[in-house]
């Protein structure tokens, strides 16, 4: 499989038939809908990550890789132990989801880069698998567990990217390109977004596992909002044309204002009305745990709008022209 | 614009990294602390003998001023193992007397070493809370754990100053042994498989100390003669220190009050 560009070089002094039948094959439904289903269940596991956090429970199961001494037997599911070692199973065959779909690409994919990113997930899925491990042997050190949360969402965003290269509309569309002359260009905001919102991450990240106070997360929160807002609003007033822009960008900004809202109602339980609770109370995780669901929604749809511009609306030319003029050749 | 950009991620980075710095510091400053007090817990000599014919005595009740806060709801659906109480015990006041308080000798003792007691000390987990709340116990003496309860817990102590643990304990296993080697106030220990169990150890290098009853009465015997300085702590309303001064076969009554506000 090969980008639409590639595929239509490819095709040059074939009929039309040719051309549609080379396409369809280039598309393997069933590798896309794996891909798919890796990004869902990574999504099920970033929740269920979510709420061991939620609930206290990191430690349940004092023990890693075992499970109260045992590979396989599963321990009775009550208390804290239920979050913690669904989360550990459902990592597990995340993990395995992820080695498949590795060697599944590296079977049917012509892309070398694609081929690279899955090889990438599966690297990124150990990594993760270790830090997990980490966080129980070392009691939960804010600096391993924060990095636990942020490869998380890392590896959500890869998850997601595959599933988008390996969709049908990026293999079969024409990208409708228009060249961007606005400063700062669209493609620069949006690698902006995805920085700030990772800082975000790790902000929040670190607060939640008690590395520093909540006021950083909640100040940086300004800026995330004027940045994604600046982001999406370019977006969509200069690009709405182009669905690939317009869709995730509408999508950014949605869920940019839920998660304000959800950052508030988890502020409320969490800092204001929850310090003295005897235990982690429902609208306490119930907020947590959707306040970073919907974290990682949003930066992945940053990501997703990032690769979007970069197809669909590059950076002018003119850009490059001081350089083709000192090399003649590369014009 | 493009300056704009820049300056938005350098702020920003910035901003992390020192904020990380900060982390960072913080961590130094409490492995320094931890250093400090291995050194303080290097072994002491033998005991400072003290004269049964002139020990003092110490008692006193803890009283809570202002209306006690109504305590906390436990909801322990989580575990159908778990059945008994479900009240929080992060402040118990009956009758305007406050329980839980610990009570020692923190300052007056000078050189003074003692004898670790061989006689463990017991803390049982039933009706999935830890009983008792509070506990005192001497540096390197023995704490037994027990699990009274027909399903597994996990005891996790999160000191500053001793070594961090955390094991699993099924039903009618058999006890835990363990002990504390330094002195630390108010260290937490808590069972991740139900967070709603919490209480405190205080570990300390003399054996004079107490915890307060329900009726808010504690008691410190064998004291020999001289000034001190008793210390009132509680898990929410903090630190109290009285002087006192006691001489031979005193028998002194120190009361403490907490007020309210203090939460």
């Amino acid at each position: 499989m090969q980008p639409a560009s590639s595929v239509a070089d490819k095709s040059e002094g074939m009929s039309e038939e040719h051309v549609l039948k080379f396409i369809a094959r280039s598309y393997n439904q069933g590798h896309h809908r794996f891909a798919v289903t890796l990004a869902s269940w990574t999504f099920l596991l970033l929740i269920a990550g979510a709420l061991v956090t939620s609930n206290d429970a990191g430690l349940s199961v004092p023990d890693w890789p075992t499970s109260f001494g045992s590979w396989y037997k599963i321990p009775k599911l009550v208390g804290g132990v239920q979050f913690e070692h669904i989360h550990r199973m459902i990592a597990q065959v995340a993990g395995l989801l992820t080695l498949i779909l590795a060697i599944w690409t590296w079977r049917v994919e012509k892309r070398r880069w694609l081929r690279i990113l899955a090889l990438a997930a599966v690297g990124t899925v150990i990594a993760q698998g270790i830090l997990g491990g980490l966080t129980v042997l070392l009691y939960l050190p804010p600096a391993i567990s924060s990095a636990h949360a942020a490869l998380a969402q890392t590896f959500f965003c890869i998850a997601v990217v595959i599933a988008l290269f390996t969709g049908r509309q990026w293999i079969e569309e024409q990208p409708r390109i228009e060249f961007d002359t606005r400063r700062p260009a669209l493609f620069t905001l949006t690698l902006l977004s995805i920085f700030v919102l990772y800082v975000q991450l790790m902000l929040g990240a670190i607060f939640r596992h008690h590395g520093m106070s909540w006021w950083p997360h909640v100040v940086n929160a300004v800026v995330v909002s004027f940045v994604l807002t600046w982001t999406a609003i370019r977006a969509l007033s200069l690009y709405a044309r182009i669905e690939a822009v317009r869709r995730p960008a509408m999508l950014m900004l949605s869920l940019l204002i839920a998660q304000l809202c959800l950052g508030f109602a988890a502020f409320l339980t969490r800092v204001a009305w929850g310090k003295d609770a005897a235990q982690p109370e429902l609208p306490m995780v119930v907020s947590t745990v959707a306040h970073v669901a919907v974290g990682a929604l949003l930066l992945a749809t940053a990501v997703v709008l990032a690769i979007q511009v970069w197809r669909h609306v590059p950076v002018a030319f003119e850009e490059r022209l001081p350089q083709a003029h000192q090399d003649p050749s590369a014009a | 614009m493009k300056k704009t950009c820049l300056a938005m991620m350098t702020v920003s980075l910035l901003f992390a990294i020192s904020l990380l710095t900060a982390c960072n510091k913080k961590e130094n400053t409490e492995q320094s602390t931890n250093t400090t007090s291995e050194q303080q817990a290097a072994p002491a000599g033998a005991a400072t003998p003290i004269d049964p014919a002139t020990a003092a005595k110490v008692s006193g009740t803890v009283k809570f001023d202002g209306t006690a806060p109504k305590p906390a709801k436990i909801d322990m659906s989580q575990d159908p193992g778990c059945k008994g109480p479900n009240e929080a015990e992060a402040v118990v006041v009956d009758g305007g007397n406050l329980a839980n308080v610990f009570v020692y000798v923190k300052d007056g003792l000078g050189s003074r070493t003692f004898d670790v007691p061989h006689d463990a000390v017991v803390l049982d987990q039933s009706g999935c809370k830890y009983h008792p709340h509070v506990l005192g116990v001497m540096a390197g003496q023995t704490v037994e754990i027990k699990n009274d309860d027909p399903t597994t817990h996990n005891i996790h102590p999160t000191p500053k100053d001793n070594r961090e643990w955390n094991e699993s304990q099924p039903p009618q296993a058999a006890p835990l042994q363990k002990n504390f080697a330094r002195e630390e106030i108010l260290l937490p220990v808590k069972c991740n498989q139900h967070p709603w169990m919490k209480m405190y150890i205080n570990v300390v290098k003399n054996p004079f100390f107490a915890v307060t009853d329900k009726s808010g009465k504690y008691e410190i015997k064998g004291l020999p003669p001289g000034d001190y300085t008793i210390a009132f702590v509680h898990e929410k309303l903090g630190e109290q220190d009285q002087k006192v001064t006691v001489a031979a076969k005193d028998t002194k009554t120190v009361d403490q009050t907490f007020k309210a506000g203090g939460m």
